[in-house]
């Protein structure tokens, strides 16, 4: 059958084929309609929590907030360190077309520093991209005025603002308050270390001195959190949620600023320090190292060339004297030295010898002069120490012996750190047998003992440590650990903190304190003692022991010349003292380095701190109270013992004494 | 049924001007909720409504012009559309002008204009002419011929390259066979072909880009901040939107500018982001109600060529839909589809309701006496 030329359509037949295909294809578009649904189902419903947390965690920043520091009040509520604005320019590269161009338009509009420059250009190196890089640190309030109307020139460029800390008192302060410094890797790896890193996260600053840096934990206070919800772009859009930061405690120092300042005008740029405790309680009042420096260069970061010249300035201004410069402490240790020979019944307060100006021993060719060459004549302990004439120490150590002045000064805290709230404190040397031959591999000479009895030889104490001694002294035996701390500032008032005390000094025979302290008495008041000058006419009553320190051995010969001496060679003058005598309220240690005399030379700083610190208050008129002695002496008979010492006698034996002490 | 509940009085007037009512109802459903959509993706912006709103009436200004042109115009008409159409795209590959990477514009002084626009609507017009000059069944040498037509213009667009375009035209003139009655035996042929091709495929003909979309849609989070970046965070989009959605204008992923192609392409995951799981078979269900109206169109019509022509018209449209879906919710890879007359602008918009309005031309002019 032949094909017909035209094809003859079944229409019919057509009509019902397509039908069913569209049936089929209708199907198969709902098939696929359920493939799209289930797909939906199954990210929408079964998924959803997880894309929830996912999209939230792509719009939900938490941004750490930081907590504002805490402020630092002085004893009577005066400021020393706030929290200040500074404004810094920062720079965001990314957003910056041609960096190169803006900069230099930067730097004709704000007359920027080269320096400031150049270091852009380093910071910017290691750096990414979208990270802001400071361009100058601290803008002056009209750098900022000028910046803020050029501000629409410069996309990508911004004036931040942040709390910054600052120590109003500057130099006066430094070696106390310290100072916060930006954060560095060494901080960071410590932190991480406590797990803090958490709580530093927005903290610019931490302390890196002082008390900045002891109470470090008080002042930072916890770090708050803000949610915010940022676009793709990183830019927040809103604050969900804020839980502020809890800021850190305010403290109140036991430093009177205007004792602080008083001190610091008495050094006028000399070397030494000072140290003012109140006994009653262990408060620093005041704490001075001389050179000082001003802290806030630290803040915002020191030039290397400042940084420099004050590391090698020859004054050596970094160092806090008070708690770090071991000094030999020369006669201020005579009264120790007293109250242990009487307890162990070495001397009696009627003991005395006879000073011609040297003391020898027997077969030994060596001779101890005393510092006066004529000698003092007869001496007992009180006026050993109200003349501080040191041959009457040097028998006392003779006698006592290395090993029981080691672990009895070792009692007054001398050798051991004190416990004061500064990272910053050395322990100074309280040489024993065993530490001299640990430190030094050599042995212990009767010679040194006899040094040791004038504070010399190979003991070292720190400003601080003395200071604490003198409070000791002054509390008899009641050992108050020095704080610079005094409590906490809250609304209410100030909050102080207990007394830290150490375990105390216990002796035999309490009436012994009452002959040391008279005789420290009789050093500031009576004709003879060796800071009598520097009180006279004080309104108050005093009570103290200078010191006057060798800093290189002179040949037994020779004579001390101060002219002769190259100035870093000279003897460093020492004083302790402290007043009222009959109820004390401050303890004052003074150091100053290659001066000379500590009567006349440290004894005045502290006469001007003392003078100051009690120009409000009344004391009443007073007669000097007679040596002890002289009363003793009318009343010879009453104890009838002859308790002179033949001075010949003790030098018949001294090999014994070697092996006795050994 | 459901024409003759609405047809009777409610059509009169749409008769006059050739409109299908229930279809235009769906279209009209579906611009309402892309404006909505869109006034939310593009951050509120009205400059992006007014703009899209003059499409639309430009779009159904075409769309109701074509709808006044009878079937059988369309039917002699069309291999000169095709033979045009190719012509233009081999013009395209020669002079074209090159806009986002990609070699698609014919740049005709007044404007530019894209001939694989114009191959949506000839090439199945092209395959229903051919295909139904025969008796139905076809036999396998139309079928291979027909595959010839449908083949050079896919090639020729792929080659621009503009792959979702090429697929869609593919797809279009399969539909016109699949329709015709292409045998069952023939489709599993094609089929294991088909699979055997897909390696030479890969390593011959797919330009890099194209497979870097391939390899990132099978594994997006490769490569999450670059080429995955899309479509992760589509999903994470989509699937944070629930069941209920976050709300219009309320989404965060678009609000927040996370989503990438908010108001275009990817519009459909701003649209499930805010009004979740229900919204979306809301949407679904449009699509299906005017897929489903098309496929009616194109059973009552009377001759096979309109049958055919509404059927592949109407089967097409659904493609996009899928396809536009599957990319956003990463069943697919990305192809650059729109959703169709949701998504904002597109010369796409155009052509798409040209061929509603051949649909709706095949559905209102018929002849009283059938051949």
């Amino acid at each position: 059958m032949p094909t017909p030329r035209i094809i003859i359509k079944d229409h019919t037949a057509e009509a019902n084929l397509f039908a069913r295909r569209s049936v089929i294809a209708l199907l198969v578009v709902l098939v696929m309609m359920a493939m799209v649904v289930s797909n939906l189902y199954y990210l929408q419903v079964t998924r959803f929590e997880d894309y929830r947390t996912r999209s939230n965690g792509n719009r939900i920043k938490v941004l750490p907030v930081a907590p504002n520091r805490g402020l630092i009040y002085d004893r009577n509520g005066i400021l020393l360190a706030e929290n200040r604005p500074v404004y810094s320019l920062e720079v965001i590269p990314e957003k910056i077309e041609n960096l190169d161009e803006v900069i230099a338009e930067l730097q004709a509009l704000l007359n920027l520093d080269a320096d400031d420059v150049e270091e852009f250009y380093q910071d910017l190196k290691r750096q990414r991209r979208f990270k802001p890089v400071s361009l100058r640190n601290r803008l002056s309030p009209e750098e900022v005025a000028i910046f803020a109307a050029h501000q629409h020139h410069f996309p990508g460029v911004s004036v931040e603002a942040r709390l910054a800390r600052h120590y109003i008192y500057g130099d006066a302060l430094t070696h106390v308050l310290g100072y916060v410094a930006k954060i560095n890797k060494r901080d960071l790896q410590k932190l991480a270390e406590a797990g803090q890193e958490a709580n530093y996260a927005a903290t610019y600053d931490i302390g890196k001195l002082g008390i900045e840096k002891y109470h470090e934990e008080l002042l930072h206070g916890e770090v708050g959190y803000q949610e915010v919800e940022v676009n793709s772009q990183g830019r927040i859009i809103r604050t969900l949620d804020f839980s502020p930061p809890i800021p850190g405690k305010d403290l109140v120092l036991n430093i009177d600023i205007k004792l602080q300042l008083e001190a610091q005008r008495a050094f006028g740029g000399e070397r030494g320090s000072v140290v003012a405790i109140d006994p009653r309680d262990g408060g620093v009042l005041a704490l001075y190292s001389s050179p000082s420096y001003d802290p806030n260069l630290f803040v915002h970061g020191i030039s290397s060339k400042a940084y420099n010249k004050l590391l090698n300035s020859k004054d050596r201004p970094l160092i806090n004297r008070a708690t770090q410069g071991q000094y030999p402490p020369a006669s201020t240790v005579k009264p120790h030295l007293a109250l242990i020979g009487l307890e162990e019944d070495i001397i009696t307060p009627e003991t005395r010898l006879y000073d011609i100006g040297k003391y020898q021993l027997k077969n030994v060719e060596r001779v101890w002069r005393d510092h006066n060459p004529w000698g003092h004549g007869w001496v007992n302990v009180t006026k050993a120490i109200e003349v501080s004439c040191d041959i009457f120490f040097y028998d006392l150590a003779y006698k006592l012996g290395i090993d029981r002045i080691s672990e009895s000064m070792s009692a007054f805290g001398f050798g051991d750190y004190t416990g004061i709230d500064l990272h910053e404190e050395a322990d100074g040397l309280m040489p024993s047998r065993g530490e001299i031959r640990a430190l030094f591999n050599r042995a212990w000479y009767i010679g040194d003992t006899i040094n040791i009895g004038i504070g010399q030889s190979y003991w070292t104490t720190t400003p601080v440590q003395l200071g604490q001694a003198t409070t000791t002294l002054i509390n008899k035996g009641r050992r108050i650990i020095p704080q610079i701390l005094r409590g906490n500032m809250l609304d209410t008032g100030m909050v102080a903190d207990p007394l830290k005390e150490r375990r105390p000094l216990d002796v035999k025979n309490v009436h012994n304190w009452d002959v040391v302290l008279d005789a420290m008495y009789g050093t500031v008041n009576r004709d003879h003692g060796t800071a009598h000058k520097a009180f006279l006419r004080a309104p108050y009553i005093s009570a103290g022991k200078s010191g006057t320190a060798q800093l290189i051995t002179i040949a037994q010969d020779e004579k001390y010349d101060a002219k002769k001496i190259a100035e870093e060679h000279r003897d460093n003058a020492m004083y302790i003292g402290y007043a009222p005598y009959d109820k004390p309220q401050i303890a004052i240690t003074v150091v100053v380095e290659n001066a000379g005399h500590g009567g006349s030379e440290a004894a005045p700083i502290a006469r001007t701190m003392m003078d100051y610190y009690f120009k409000d208050q009344v004391f009443p008129k007073h007669q000097v109270i007679e040596s002890p002695q002289v009363s003793n002496r009318r009343s010879a008979n009453q104890s009838g013992a002859n308790t002179e010492v033949n001075v010949a006698s003790t030098q018949v034996e001294p090999n014994m004494a070697i092996t006795q002490g050994e | 049924m459901l024409r003759t509940k609405f047809s009777t009085d409610n059509t009169s007037l749409l008769h006059r001007v050739h409109c299908d009512g229930l279809l235009l109802l769906g279209l009209f459903a579906l611009m309402a909720v892309g404006l909505v959509t869109v006034y939310s993706a593009g951050g509120q912006d009205l400059g992006l409504i007014q703009r899209q709103l003059t499409r639309l009436g430009l779009a159904l200004a075409v769309m109701i012009a074509v709808a006044q042109v009878p079937p059988t115009a369309y039917r002699k008409l069309a291999p000169y559309f095709y033979i045009v159409g190719v012509l233009m795209l081999v013009g395209v590959l020669a002079i074209g002008v090159i806009g986002k990477g990609a070699q698609r514009w014919l740049d005709l002084v007044f404007f530019r204009f894209q001939p694989s626009e114009i191959m949506k609507l000839a090439v199945p017009m092209m395959i229903a002419w051919y295909i139904s000059r025969f008796n139905l069944p076809p036999k396998i040498r139309h079928i291979l011929a027909g595959f010839i037509l449908v083949g050079i213009p896919t090639l020729l667009i792929a080659k621009q390259p503009d792959l979702g375009t090429s697929l869609l035209i593919a797809s279009s003139g399969i539909f016109g066979l699949f329709l015709a009655g292409m045998s069952w035996r023939f489709i599993t042929m094609v089929a294991i072909a088909a699979s055997a091709f897909t390696p030479i495929m890969w390593f011959f003909l797919m330009q890099d880009y194209q497979k870097q979309r391939v390899l990132t849609f099978l594994n997006p989070e490769s490569d999450p901040l670059g080429s995955g970046y899309h479509i992760i965070q589509s999903q994470i989009a989509i699937g944070s939107g629930g069941l209920e959605g976050k709300g219009w204008m309320q989404g965060t992923q678009s609000q927040l500018e996370f989503l990438p192609e908010r108001h275009t392409d990817f519009i459909f995951a701003v649209f499930s982001e805010e009004f979740g799981l229900w919204g979306v078979l809301g949407l679904l269900a449009i699509y299906a109600f005017i897929v489903i109206r098309g496929m009616m169109i194109a059973v009552n019509a009377q001759e096979a060529f309109s049958k055919i022509l509404a059927g592949s018209i109407t089967l097409t449209f659904f493609v996009y839909v899928f396809v536009n879906m599957g990319m956003v919710s990463g069943i697919l890879p990305v192809v650059g589809v729109p959703l169709p007359l949701v998504s904002y602008g597109g010369t796409s918009m155009v052509t798409l309701l040209a061929g509603f309005g051949i649909l709706m031309s095949i559905g209102t002019q018929k002849r009283l006496l059938s051949r």
